[in-house]
Parts: C-alpha cells; sequence; structure tokens
C-alpha cells in the first residue's frame, strides 16, 4: 500500500451520497436539532448572560457569541458525524465491509466521510447564522466568505475524529476525546470571550488548536469585517485537515485490511 | 469441456503473528465454473475469499483474474467481482430498492443502467414486491436473496458466496441453490465456501476440502466421495450407550469403520453380512445409505470439535 493509495477517488462521493440518503430519512429531528439548538444558545447566552457582560471586542455580546456558536458547532458536529456515527458505520452496520467488496478503497471511504462530516457541519452552521440573523446578530458583506471557511474547518475536525475513531474499540473511547480536545476548545478557543482575556501561557497554547483558527477567520467575516491573518489561519486549518487525514489512512487500511 | 481458468490461486500464504492461516492454497476455477471450499472453522475459508478482494495483503503467492494479477488490477479487479459476505450487511437505514441503488453508485454504474437491473434482480431473487419496503420488515432468508442481488448489480464474471446459506431454512436454502445454478449456466464463475456437504455436493463442479489453512483435497463431489470411501455406509447406533460391537466382529467383514461415541461406521462395497449380524438384535438401530461428500470430510478432517473463527 504505497502513499498513492492516499489519494481518493471521485468515488468518494458515492460515500458522500451515501451518508446524505440516510440523513434525508431523519431530515426533520435533524433539522430540529440544527435549528433548536443553536436558538436556545443564543437566547440564554445572548441575551441572559449578554445582558450582564455588556457589549464585548466592541459588539453586543449576542453578536460576539453568535460567531463563536457557528464556529464551535462545526466542530461539534463534524466531530459527532466523524466519530460516533462512522464508527457505527465501520463497526456496527459493517457498511465498509460493503464498501470495500466494491471498488471504493479505503481512502474513497475515508475521503468520503471527511466531507460528509464537513458538509454537516455546514448545515449546522448555516441553520445558525440564519437564526442568528434574525436577532441582528449576523451582519456585513462578507457572511457568504464564511462557507469555505466553514468547510475547511468542518474537513479538518472531520479528520481528527476519523483519527480517533480507526482507533477506537468502542465508543467509550471517544470521551477521552471530547474531553481533552472537544470540550477544551469549546471553552479556550475565542468562542465565549476574546483569547487576549487569557493569560499568555493559555493563549499560546490556544494558538495551536484548530478552533482558535476557525473562530479568527469566522468572527470578522460574519460581523462585517474582513479577517487579518488570512493565510496563517488558513494554514493552520488546512495542516490540521491533511495530516490527520494521513495518519486516518494509514491506521485505517491497517485496521481494515488484515 | 476444459475452459480456462477464469480464476487462480497460487500457493497462497498468510501469517496473523505466528498462526499460519493460510500454508499453501492452491486451486484453479475454470471460466464459468463453480468451485466449493469446504472445510472446519478456522480452515481459512473466509481469509482465502478475503483475499481475492484484495483484503488481505498476502505474505506469499498470487492469484489471477482472468489471467491477469489480481494485485496489479486493484480496485478495477473489484468491479468485475460480486462478493456475498458470511455477514449481511445491507444498509439497514434504506429500503430493498435503496440499497441497491446505492451498492450500484459504489460501482459507479449510471442511474439508468442500476434502475433497469434492480428490476431485473429483484425479479430473479423473488423479491420484486419488496421493493419499497425496509430492510426490517425482511426476513432472514430475503435478506440473504437481497445479499445476493446486490452482489449482482455489477454483471460480475465472478461471484464469491462467503457461507451463502448458513441459517437459512429449506426453503430459502433450494431458491438460493436455484438461482446459484441459473447464474452458472449464463456463464458466472462461482466459489463458496460452505460447512453444509450438500450444499456443496448440489452446486460444486469441483470441491476443496480444506483444513489448517491448506487443500486437503480437490476433485468433484462424486469422484472425492468414490476415491475415499470404498462402497456404502452402514450406521450401527448402540441404544444403551455402551460400545457398539465390543468383539470387534464386524472387522471380518469390512475393509474400513470407525467409532464415534455410540455409532459404528462401516465402509464397504457389500455391508449386508454385517447388517444380517446386527439387524436383529434389540440393542442397535442401523441406517444404510450411500456415502457422501460428509463423510469424507469427516474421514480428511478428523471429527475433533474447532475453535470458532471469530
Amino acid at each position: 500500500m504505497s502513499w498513492q493509495d492516499a489519494i481518493p477517488n471521485p468515488g468518494a462521493l458515492a460515500v458522500v451520497q451515501r451518508n446524505f440518503g440516510v440523513w434525508r430519512k431523519l431530515l426533520l429531528p435533524s433539522m430540529l436539532g440544527n435549528f433548536g439548538d443553536p436558538l436556545l444558545y443564543l437566547l440564554a447566552l445572548g441575551y441572559g448572560l449578554g445582558h450582564f457582560v455588556g457589549p464585548m471586542d466592541g459588539m453586543p455580546y449576542i453578536t460576539f457569541i453568535a460567531s463563536g456558536i457557528v464556529a464551535s458547532s462545526v466542530m461539534n458536529t463534524a466531530s459527532f458525524e466523524g466519530l460516533y456515527s462512522a464508527f457505527t458505520r465501520m463497526s456496527a452496520q459493517h457498511t465498509y465491509a460493503a464498501m470495500l467488496a466494491t471498488p471504493l478503497r479505503v481512502s474513497d471511504i475515508l475521503a468520503g466521510e471527511v466531507l460528509w462530516a464537513a458538509i454537516k457541519g455546514l448545515i449546522s452552521a448555516v441553520a445558525i447564522i440564519i437564526v442568528a440573523s434574525f436577532f441582528g446578530a449576523i451582519q456585513g458583506p462578507w457572511v457568504w466568505l464564511s462557507i469555505p471557511v466553514i468547510l475547511l474547518s468542518g474537513l479538518s475536525f472531520g479528520s481528527l475524529a476519523l483519527v480517533i475513531t480507526a482507533m477506537a474499540r468502542s465508543y467509550d473511547f471517544f470521551m477521552y476525546y471530547f474531553t481533552l480536545a472537544v470540550t477544551p476548545m469549546f471553552l479556550f478557543c475565542g468562542v465565549f470571550y476574546p483569547l487576549h482575556s487569557l493569560p499568555a501561557f493559555a493563549q499560546d497554547i490556544a494558538q495551536i488548536l484548530p478552533l482558535t483558527h476557525a473562530v479568527a477567520l469566522l468572527r470578522p467575516l460574519l460581523t462585517g469585517q474582513l479577517p487579518r491573518h488570512v493565510p496563517y489561519h488558513l494554514g493552520i486549518l488546512l495542516l490540521y485537515t491533511v495530516i490527520p487525514y494521513l495518519i486516518a489512512w494509514r491506521l485505517l487500511v491497517r485496521r481494515l485490511l488484515r | 469441456m476444459l475452459n480456462p481458468a477464469f480464476l487462480e490461486l497460487k500457493h497462497l500464504h498468510k501469517r496473523y503473528g505466528n498462526r499460519e492461516v493460510l500454508r499453501g492454497v492452491d486451486f484453479s476455477i475454470p471460466a464459468g465454473s463453480c468451485y466449493a471450499l469446504v472445510g472446519p472453522n478456522g480452515a481459512g475459508k473466509s481469509t482465502t475469499v478475503r483475499a481475492i478482494q484484495g483484503l488481505t495483503p498476502l505474505d506469499g503467492g498470487e492469484i489471477r483474474m482472468d489471467g491477469q494479477a489480481l494485485s496489479t488490477l486493484g480496485a478495477a479487479g473489484r468491479a468485475r467481482i460480486g462478493v456475498v459476505p458470511q455477514m449481511d450487511n445491507l444498509d439497514p437505514d434504506f429500503t430493498v430498492e435503496e440499497n441497491l441503488w446505492t451498492y450500484g453508485r459504489y460501482f459507479r454504474l449510471p442511474k439508468s443502467r442500476i434502475r433497469q437491473r434492480s428490476a431485473e434482480l429483484l425479479d430473479f431473487m423473488a423479491l420484486s414486491g419488496y421493493a419499497r419496503q425496509p430492510i426490517s420488515a425482511l426476513s432472514g432468508g430475503m435478506q440473504r436473496r437481497l445479499t445476493i442481488a446486490r452482489a449482482l448489480i455489477n454483471a460480475p464474471q465472478l461471484l464469491l458466496l462467503d457461507e451463502p446459506t448458513t441459517g437459512l431454512d429449506p426453503q430459502a436454502r433450494h431458491l438460493i441453490w436455484q438461482r446459484l445454478r441459473d447464474l452458472r449456466r449464463q456463464g458466472t464463475t462461482l466459489l463458496l465456501t460452505t460447512h453444509y456437504m450438500d450444499e456443496a455436493e448440489r452446486l460444486a463442479d469441483q470441491v476443496g476440502i480444506v483444513d489448517q489453512g491448506h487443500i486437503l483435497a480437490q476433485d468433484s463431489p462424486r469422484a472425492l466421495i468414490e476415491s475415499h470411501i470404498p462402497g456404502e455406509v452402514l450406521e450401527l447406533r448402540r441404544l444403551d450407550g455402551n460400545t457398539p460391537d465390543p468383539e470387534n466382529w464386524h472387522q471380518q467383514q469390512v475393509a474400513l469403520s470407525e467409532r464415534v461415541g455410540d455409532t459404528l461406521i462401516c465402509y464397504g462395497q457389500n455391508l449386508q453380512q454385517v447388517l444380517a449380524h446386527f439387524v436383529h438384535n434389540p440393542d442397535y438401530r442401523w441406517l444404510q445409505r450411500p456415502a457422501s461428500l460428509e463423510d469424507v470430510f469427516l474421514r480428511l478432517t478428523g471429527r475433533n470439535l474447532r475453535e470458532d473463527e471469530h
């Protein structure tokens, strides 16, 4: 198995299509979650907490937090899809085994899963953007530019999640990842307050985490400003896509082709 | 008669740690014929099937399909193969026709082709009325038939079936056998693994008996029986649980026999003398029957229980 086999074929789109087909069947509960959860967050944190917090970084707290919730929701949705859903397909439903009996290869399956995780992240992000714009918390001419950023962020969180899935023996294993990676990012990467309010060492740690860079790009784009250091932030997110993808591919090849 | 080999397996070796699961598996299947790999659990049947799909990197040996090495064909080789796996892996979230549709997309078949092929295959596997049903509405036998239909979506030249009828009722098995014979007549090359000797006997042109990673014997079912079992079989079962024929009287009459618990099994051309000796003894119940592939199998692989493969 050479590294060239890690490059997916267009067959990966059939994997995306399959997952989309299942998602469409569960559209209603899924959409309810996509729209309902952010609505609750925005009401509780934006209005409730925001009333006491006052403006942050020169904008109303609900505006500040709306873009943060968009970014963290991409992380949560893509991670969940790449962990629990992908693991169910691999282990419980043996969907990967069925796919591997066709011309699909491990890289096609992996790329399809990562892309689908990113699409699910995008769906949840768009839902929040729609809800938040009713509150006037999303504005400005650059909102459309957030879509490629959201997709790239989704790809990186999806790839990371699939590394964990490729190593997992059971669902319990995912708790490590949530407690040690997802929750710290949710709390310390600028979703709820600006990074500069953290002590210097914590800021340095936050700089190596992908959610920080997703927030750094998305907050300006969703509040009518142009982000700074764009190539730097995009570069980090790209690294977080490519390197975990290759690691996950290696692990899945070892796991599925024995 | 002698079609060129469509599938050739040459000296396959596979090791997991220091456990050798394939130790020189060698056989070939002529185009359009059916080969059955029979063997106890852990004999290496499923590993062989996985190796043909390119899912198990080999430690030695070569597999050729239609004259080309499968390792160089890669994923393109799988486009010409259909697989019926041992464990059903239909998509539980989809209906019958959505399963076929999705699977056809994995082969990147055009939509019109999948539609046409699905209708034909559902008809062929007697599932026409169930196209819109969810998988959960199907019985075990129907799910298996759908799995076979799915494996045929790409009109494969080679169909691999890993224990296709395990756990099915006789009606379902007979329908599946009928369809597999139809496929063979249409020119599909078939490789099946099975525990059921009657299945191998009914379907296969050639049977390979595999144990501990290599093939002990291979030939047509008839030839295997003739060369390993002399004549007919007489089973004498002792009802009180004691050793049957403790004086070994039968050994003067038959060339080959074995004791299995309460049963004495005699093999030979003329078993009338033995039968006459025991027929009026109330301690015995008897069964006289033609030799079968199962007799050959048990004689070659022994009667010890095997650890399960999984």
